[in-house]
């Protein structure tokens, strides 16, 4: 009985201390193997009296399972620890960038022109588009601005040849579309538009959202409604808006529309951003549509504007260089 | 128009301050562009007389002056050449303020001490003549403060008219506009005919009725054209923005200013025979009053006389017929043009005057005869004159009608979708000068005054009365509609996603102009013809672009002179290929183009900065492609002229063209100083946002057989021929090719190129056999074989 709690706890103590697999085979083989201390304990069974001899092998076998059991358990530790050791290994830089391409962007008028455009998409507009080389009837006559109409010397227009000229408006597009289609209409119509003009303020091509809404019974109301909404939603604010009689050939009344703005000093001043009215009944005569049975308004925004407010851009021209230090600030 | 706010106030002053004017009259649809002040701002300034000037002992350029301020007598140094005894100027007295901040004390110049400072007009902001001091008329009150006297506390509102309210072009104008929205009586300036003093007359005849339905003219003799200007005229004028000339001249101006009526006065020794208002002959030439000799086109109204054109009617007046020095008799003019008649002819002789802008708009056909009398009287007031009888020659039959217009109560609140009382409308109307024909609950009919020739239909009436109710004032809703559902296309992809494919692929949106230079598009395309503009804003903006490529080349050069190497930019627009002779064939197609150029990734850490190759665009295209599966396009070697021929293809999708893509050729990429090589696309955009609706087919529940080739072929087989038999000749069961090595190069003879493909096959029903599979492949490498000579790798 002495011996077997020495050999116990001389295997216990060999197991504890074994650093590896193969050192706790050999442990392994030296108390449980066939020519093993334990093994060697039972095979001496016949040397016990038949009385002890029970008690005797259920202790050398309890001894046995203590044994495999701590091998087994010493055994995973050392593989956890390895396993360890391995991943302490492979730890890498996390702050490193990904790996891939870089991302680019949409350019600011585009931004902002899906911004219009999904305002308007959002309550039933469609959007529709037309040439931008267009003829003097689509572009003037049908939008009631005859030859030498004063109102031709508020757009300086490029022309081809006398009657042939780059639109100054994305105004043509309605009139197309009026052209073909009997009301209920609206549609908005986003897109390149062209005035012979250039300095600080003005570049020779700029973009233009115009809508256009006729149905029977459209008051200005609905007009001051949609608009004062527009802004509202495009700039994320609560603006203050005001509607100033104005002149466009197009329209009657003419409108235009301004927002209040607050400079770093706390100034307030007013900042025209739109331009709309209701639609000049000469110009639903003349595409075909009964001006007594229909009414209908139109509005139009310069692209540029709205980018320029929204993203505080202070020249104008960066919208044109492509300089990718401007655009990469678009993402 | 720039008008003094006092001027305005002394025909109509109702009682509120400037501010809430200047906000009122914007509101009104008259928008005010600026306010300025009149004149700097001083202190301390008050008139003084010069009573002794001596010459300054120790400088050669001052004089000391004595001057009194009608009390006291002040010794001031003054280097004005034009200071001498007897002449009344500002005088700024100790103490005085000039500007911000300059302010005046004692001082002592060369030994001389002096007290003050004489003042030019341009020390106190109001005119550039800084040319000596301001010399005031004789009858000014020495030690009266300036300010007072020259009625300086005032301000210049500038406003913004729009074409159609040429009616406010004057004091009269916007004065009745002010009366209106204030409900207060408006004090026009008093007009009575002028005492005829001779019999005098010179004979006016029209030739072109319908251009010019009335003319007035009449003679003054012996007018005093040296005489002084009086102070109050020429301050207004300068508050507007015009120059004293001579007082002829400047009461031509002023009553144009103060009535809206145009006016020319001509020299009457000048005018031979008579006048004739008839269209220029072609080629007729006339001087102007700022010196240039202009050829007439027949379609031009001109003033004669017997012999020769005197004035562009309406525009501007010639250099040889208007007032002089010299002049002694004058024939003054009031007319009225037809607006029509002259639109557009001051512009299309790079002209634009006072008169021109007045008369395009249009003026109150009825304003003639009341501007030459008020104009008459102030030239006998001011120049002296014995005064002719009117003559007048009016068209009745060519004068603008007097319009009946009527406003319907249901249009009214069908527009402003509110009802605004009765009372209060006609109320409106009045105010604005209508004259009430008939007044229902249904209607107000009314008759427009001649000076609103703007107003012709009820749309018209109805903005008048939203515009004094103020736009601001009118109900604001959402328009109620039914609902109209369009079918949601999915045969279409939204422009939007595909943006965003490029953008993942690393590509910034750019916009370029639309124009390019000829010189340019020449370059890329010698064999288009661009489409030229007319009236472009600079050579290099010339021609409507042909191609987005050659824009998209310009801004990777921008950029890669500013050290940005690695470009990848895409545009999405129209180009423009034809004639404008034949608009309706002449192409506007929308395209999105592309460039790629440097490295392939940003240059990071993990790896090296190998280039884009042709390869990287393809990928690119193929992702737009991918996008729809609108359909697989397929690729041939391209001739474009601008790109490199080896490198280079033409993209068809069903057989149609629909763009092009490759290496920019790389003469012409040396050639515009690029440093490496550069990548483009040009695909219609239809071609990209086509798209196919997605039908299932049913998934194979058998196994998938692959079997891999290598293939050796001349280099010249393009390996989308070696897919195109393989897909003829697979099977049935065939299912797809996929390439998955291309090596040319050492080890293999240099003619040919090694190609490694794996093949799969499917079968919906069964699990192919061996054989099955077996017989596919000997099959196919037979015909690649026959067809291409390809030969299996041992």
């Amino acid at each position: 009985m002495e011996n077997l709690k020495q050999i116990l706890a001389d295997a216990l103590s060999a197991v504890a201390t074994s650093e590896s697999e193969s050192a706790l085979d050999d442990v392994r083989v030296h108390y449980l193997g066939k020519k093993g201390a334990l093994t060697a304990l039972l095979k001496q069974l016949g040397n016990v009296s038949a009385e002890d001899r029970p008690k005797f092998g259920q202790l050398v076998n309890e001894a046995k399972g203590q044994v495999q059991e701590k091998i087994t358990e010493r055994k995973a530790s050392l593989a956890k620890a390895a396993l360890d050791a391995k991943l302490a290994t492979e730890t890498i830089d996390i702050s490193l960038s990904g790996k891939g391409q870089e991302v680019g962007g949409l350019h600011p008028v585009t931004r902002t022109m899906e911004r219009i455009e999904t305002f308007f998409r959002g309550i039933g507009f469609d959007v529709a588009a037309g040439p931008e080389i267009e003829d003097d009837y689509h572009n003037f006559e049908a939008l009631n601005i005859p030859a030498h109409h004063p109102a031709r010397a508020m757009q300086d227009t490029f022309y081809f040849n006398p009657s042939t000229v780059l639109r100054t408006h994305t105004s043509p597009v309605q009139v197309r579309t009026m052209e073909t289609t009997q009301p209920p209409i609206r549609i908005i119509c986003p897109g390149r538009v062209y005035r012979c003009d250039s300095d600080q303020t003005h570049t020779p091509m700029f973009h233009q959202v115009e809508g256009l809404l006729i149905d029977e019974n459209i008051s200005f109301a609905d007009l001051k409604g949609i608009l004062q909404q527009f802004l509202n939603v495009f700039f994320e604010d609560d603006l203050k808006v005001r509607f100033r009689p104005s002149y466009f050939p197009f329209t009657e009344p003419s409108i235009e529309v301004d927002i209040m703005r607050t400079n770093s000093k706390g100034e307030e001043s007013w900042l025209e951003v739109l331009g709309c009215g209701m639609v000049h009944p000469k110009v639903l005569e003349m595409s075909g549509i009964d001006s007594e049975k229909y009414t209908g308004f139109a509005f139009g925004m310069g692209v540029e504007r709205f980018a320029m407010l929204r993203y505080k851009v202070d020249d104008l021209r960066m919208f044109f260089e492509n300089d990718l230090r401007f655009l990469k600030q678009f993402k | 128009m720039k008008i003094s706010e006092n001027w305005l106030r002394e025909w109509v002053n109702p009682d509120i301050s400037s501010d809430d004017l200047v906000a009122q009259i914007t509101l009104a649809g008259l928008e005010v562009d600026e306010v300025l002040p009149v004149a700097s701002e001083f202190s301390g300034v008050v008139v003084g007389e010069i009573i002794g000037a001596e010459p300054h002992p120790n400088a050669d350029k001052l004089q000391v002056c004595q001057v009194s301020d009608g009390i006291e007598t002040f010794q001031v140094v003054c280097g004005a050449p034009n200071a001498r005894p007897g002449i009344k100027i500002p005088f700024a007295k100790i103490g005085a303020v000039l500007g911000a901040d300059f302010k005046i004390k004692k001082a002592k110049l060369r030994q001389v001490e002096s007290f003050g400072m004489l003042c030019s007009a341009s020390e106190l902001g109001l005119s550039d003549d800084h040319d000596g001091i301001m010399e005031l008329p004789a009858a000014a009150k020495a030690g009266e403060d300036f300010r007072a006297f020259l009625n300086l506390d005032d301000q210049i509102i500038d406003v913004d008219l729009t074409p159609n309210r040429s009616d406010c072009l004057s004091v009269a104008g916007l004065a009745r506009e002010v009366g209106v929205l204030n409900k207060v009586d408006v004090t026009p300036v008093a007009i009575a005919p002028v005492d005829v003093a001779s019999n005098d007359t010179f004979p006016v005849r029209i030739d072109a009725e319908d251009a010019c339905p009335r003319y007035l003219g009449r003679v003054v003799r012996g007018v005093d054209v040296k005489a002084q200007t009086p102070l109050w005229m020429v301050e207004k004028l300068r508050r507007s923005g015009i120059r004293s000339i001579d007082p002829i001249v400047d009461i031509t101006n002023y009553v144009m200013l103060e009535l809206g009526q145009p006016m020319h006065a001509f020299d009457l020794a000048n005018l031979s025979g008579s006048i004739v208002v008839r269209m220029a002959n072609k080629d007729e030439k006339i001087v102007l009053l700022d010196g240039q000799e202009v050829a007439l086109r027949d379609d031009t109204l001109v003033i004669a006389d017997e012999k020769t054109p005197l004035a562009i009617a309406g525009v501007m007046g010639g250099e040889g017929s208007g007032v002089n020095e010299g002049t002694k008799d004058i024939f003054l003019e009031s007319a009225f043009f037809a607006p029509l008649s002259l639109a557009g002819k001051a512009r299309s002789y790079g002209l634009h005057t006072d008169s021109s802008h007045r008369f395009e708009r249009g003026v109150d056909a009825t304003l003639q005869e009341r501007a030459l009398e008020r104009a008459t009287a102030l030239v006998v007031e001011i120049a002296g004159g014995q005064v002719g009888p009117v003559t007048s020659v009016v068209n009745e039959a060519s004068l603008p009608e007097v319009a009946l217009v009527t406003l319907r109560r249901k249009k009214l609140d069908q527009y402003l979708a509110m009802s605004i009382d009765k009372d209060l409308v006609t109320d409106i109307l009045t105010r604005l000068g209508l004259e009430m024909i008939e007044v229902t609950d249904e209607v107000w009919t009314t008759r427009v005054p001649s000076h609103r020739f703007d107003i012709a239909i009820e749309a018209d009436l109805i903005e008048e009365v939203a515009r004094i109710y103020g736009y601001d004032n009118l109900p604001s809703s959402m328009p109620q509609a039914a609902v109209n559902f369009t079918p949601l296309s999915e045969t279409k992809t939204q422009i939007q996603v595909m943006r965003s494919i490029l953008v993942s692929q690393g590509y910034q949106e750019a916009v370029t102009y639309s124009f390019i230079d000829p010189v340019l598009s020449k370059q890329f395309l010698p064999n288009i013809e661009p489409v030229p503009l007319a009236n472009p804003i600079s050579a290099d903006m010339g021609v409507m672009r042909p191609s987005l490529v050659p824009g998209l080349v310009k801004a990777y050069l921008y950029n890669q002179n500013r050290q940005q190497p690695r470009v990848r930019l895409f545009e999405t627009g129209r180009r423009f290929i034809g004639s404008v002779e034949a608009l309706a064939e002449l192409d506007q197609q929308q395209q999105v183009a592309g460039l790629i150029a440097g490295a392939r990734h940003a240059e990071a850490w993990y790896h090296g900065s190998e280039k884009v190759d042709f390869y990287d665009l393809k990928a690119h295209i193929e992702a737009l492609f991918a996008l729809n599966d609108g359909g697989k396009p397929t690729y041939e070697r391209s001739n474009c002229e601008f790109l490199h021929p080896g490198r280079s293809a033409d993209i068809f999708l069903d057989g149609e063209f629909v763009g092009l893509m490759g290496e920019l050729h790389p003469q012409l990429s040396k050639d515009l100083g690029a440093n490496q090589p550069i990548y483009i696309f040009d695909v219609a955009l239809n071609a990209v946002l086509n798209a196919k609706l997605p039908e299932y087919e049913a998934v194979s529940r058998f196994p998938e057989v692959r079997r891999d080739l290598a293939l050796l072929v001349d280099r010249s087989v393009p390996v989308s021929e070696l897919e195109r038999v393989i897909s003829e000749v697979a099977g049935d069961a065939f299912k797809s090719v996929l390439v998955f090595d291309v090596y040319q190069g050492q080890g293999i003879d240099d003619t040919k190129k090694s190609v490694a493909l794996g093949l799969t096959w499917q079968h919906p029903s069964h699990t192919l056999s061996d054989e099955e599979v077996n017989s596919s492949v000997e099959r196919t490498v037979m015909a690649l074989s026959e067809q291409l000579g390809a030969v299996v790798r041992g």
